[in-house]
């Protein structure tokens, strides 16, 4: 299962590597990483076949999770669209209400808890 | 008509006496006075068995010695006027005696000519006495008005003087009321930054605490690989486990120096100058900016452009005031950007833009190299009619409890008094602002 994790903060791609390294290892789960949604999107353009989980941080300087999560619904309509899990510091009502809105799978707040990310990742 | 003299030396007697009737004088001068006098009309009384130019010439002489002896007289001084207007009576009186006695024929012939003269003089005092008296009600009303207007001057010069010293008390309130201002301004801007801050912080601390999670879990695994006999994978692990903790350090180190900066802008400036990387604080206050902002409103988003020189030199500045400055030209920035986007929405991308410079020391002389630094949005603008009055202090186009109006007249004082830079402004309405800061490198 391929894994896009989108966060401006470079210090997540170690932390989920560590945190899946049995996953990983035993070939449960893969992860690519772009620090931005504009980077997000060129990858995608690509490989959005692969690709079947998105993780990504609402809260980033240029376009933000919200406009990418918007962006993936336009742009890959394709069966079976990718599942999008936002994830906030700020874990309030109206981001929630927002995020949901425009077509997140999930909603997840920070610090991102790994045992019930790798629970909901059994799910899909 | 020998009586003249002596009715004039009467007179004069009564007339000092009822000047002096109500002054220190009166217990001195008063029978010594009275005597004058009553010499002068006993002498008039009594029996005299003399010619009468004989008589003449003694009544003027002897008011000329009363005149004389008045004069003298030290209590009288500002009696001499009056004194001075017998002496024409003592003449004209000597003379006819004289001329009596020298060419009696020549004085019976022309009698009626001398009568006249003695008349004439003796009027001659009473006319002068008149204008004296005229005179010297002139001159009481004079002093009378002086009084009056001294009276007015003084009262005139007590009330400003209490109206100077209730000036310099109003200053003085103003003046702390003023220091209060800045507190408040910098409290309000803390206020400002504790969302950003918060956030600032809580990222680094997520760090901390999942690195040290997963690395005790690493930790397990190492231990159970090095059971299974696998050195490779363990030393594998160790690496991982030493990395995670030099990323602990760091985000440690970061939430460390977020803490440090908060404290520095709330405490009252140090105003001590100390070489500084501008680039720092210029990035430090961007992103606290743009979280303060964004924790009050979830839904705002901007795209956060730095264009850092990194061959700028450290320059001699009070961080935390030109910290300050900056933090008030971001929060406009974004305030600004937010606004359009709330009025026109949808398509709208705010942008806000900090880039710094170096601008060499002209060839020609004229000043030294110096460092710029531009803030730069694409927000609502400055219409120009408050163009020129945005760096007063307490304008503000905020709603009211939303800015105190100090933020960049403080800049202005920050920027130009303390630290010899410039503020430059462009900016049109509807189209966004840039404003440009520069400061002397030395």
């Amino acid at each position: 299962m391929k894994i896009l994790v989108v966060d401006d903060e470079a210090d997540v791609q170690p932390l989920f590597l560590q945190r899946f390294r049995k996953e990983i290892k035993n070939h449960e789960v893969e992860f690519d990483f772009a620090q931005s949604g504009e980077e997000a999107l060129d990858y995608l353009k690509g490989k959005h076949s692969e690709v079947v989980l998105i993780l990504s941080d609402i809260n980033m300087p240029g376009m933000s999770g919200i406009e990418l999560l918007t962006h993936i619904r336009e742009d890959f309509p394709t069966p079976p669209p990718p599942v999008v899990m936002m994830i906030t510091a700020y874990g309030d009502e109206e981001n929630y209400k927002q995020a949901m809105d425009k077509g997140a799978d999930d909603f997840l707040t920070k610090p991102l808890d790994f045992n019930l990310l790798k629970e909901k990742l059994k799910t899909i | 008509m020998y009586f003249f003299p002596l009715i004039a030396a009467f007179l004069l007697a009564l007339r000092i006496n009822k000047a002096i009737k109500f002054t220190a004088l009166r217990s001195k001068w008063r029978w010594p006075l009275n005597i004058l006098g009553g010499i002068a009309i006993a002498f008039i009384l009594l029996d005299k068995q003399v010619d009468e130019d004989r008589l003449l010439l003694i009544s003027a002489v002897y008011l000329l010695a009363v005149v004389e002896y008045l004069k003298r007289q030290e209590d009288f001084k500002s009696f001499t006027v009056l004194l001075n207007a017998y002496l024409p009576l003592v003449g004209t009186a000597m003379i006819s005696a004289l001329t009596a006695r020298v060419a009696p024929t020549f004085y019976e012939n022309n009698e009626a000519f001398f009568i006249c003269g003695q008349l004439a003089a003796f009027s001659w005092i009473y006319l002068r006495l008149s204008t004296s008296k005229k005179q010297q009600q002139e001159l009481r009303r004079i002093s009378e008005r002086r009084d009056e207007l001294e009276a007015m001057v003084a009262a005139r010069t007590a009330e400003i003087t209490k109206q100077r010293n209730e000036l310099q008390e109003t200053v003085k309130e103003l003046q702390a009321t003023q220091a209060q201002l800045i507190q408040q301004e910098k409290l309000a801007s803390l206020g400002e930054l504790t969302a950003g801050i918060a956030h600032e912080i809580q990222n680094p601390l997520n760090f901390v605490n999942n690195f040290s999670e997963v690395s005790m879990e690493l930790i397990d695994e190492m231990e159970a690989e090095m059971a299974k006999g696998d050195m490779e994978e363990a030393n594998a692990i160790a690496a991982d486990i030493k990395q995670n903790l030099e990323k602990i350090r760091h985000h440690g180190q970061r939430a460390d120096g977020i803490v440090k900066g908060m404290l520095q802008h709330s405490r009252a400036s140090s105003n001590v100058k100390e070489p500084t990387n501008l680039n720092t604080i210029a990035d430090e206050y961007f992103r606290l900016a743009y979280h303060g902002l964004r924790a009050k409103d979830k839904s705002f988003n901007a795209e956060l452009v730095a264009n850092l020189d990194p061959n700028l030199p450290s320059i001699n500045i009070v961080s935390q005031d030109v910290g300050r400055v900056l933090l008030n030209m971001f929060t406009n920035a974004f305030y600004a950007v937010h606004q359009k986007q709330k009025t026109i929405g949808g398509d709208f991308k705010p942008r806000v833009e900090v880039s710094t410079r170096v601008i060499p020391a002209p060839p020609s002389g004229g000043g030294g190299a110096q460092v710029e630094i531009m803030v730069k949005d694409n927000g609502s603008g400055i219409p120009d009619a408050i163009k020129d009055k945005i760096m007063q202090p307490f304008f503000t186009t905020k709603p009211a409890g939303e800015g105190t109006g100090l933020g960049l007249s403080l800049s202005y004082d920050i920027i130009v008094k303390a630290h010899k830079g410039h503020i430059n402004i462009n900016s049109k309405e509807g189209e966004g602002s840039e404003f440009i800061i520069t400061l002397p490198v030395a």
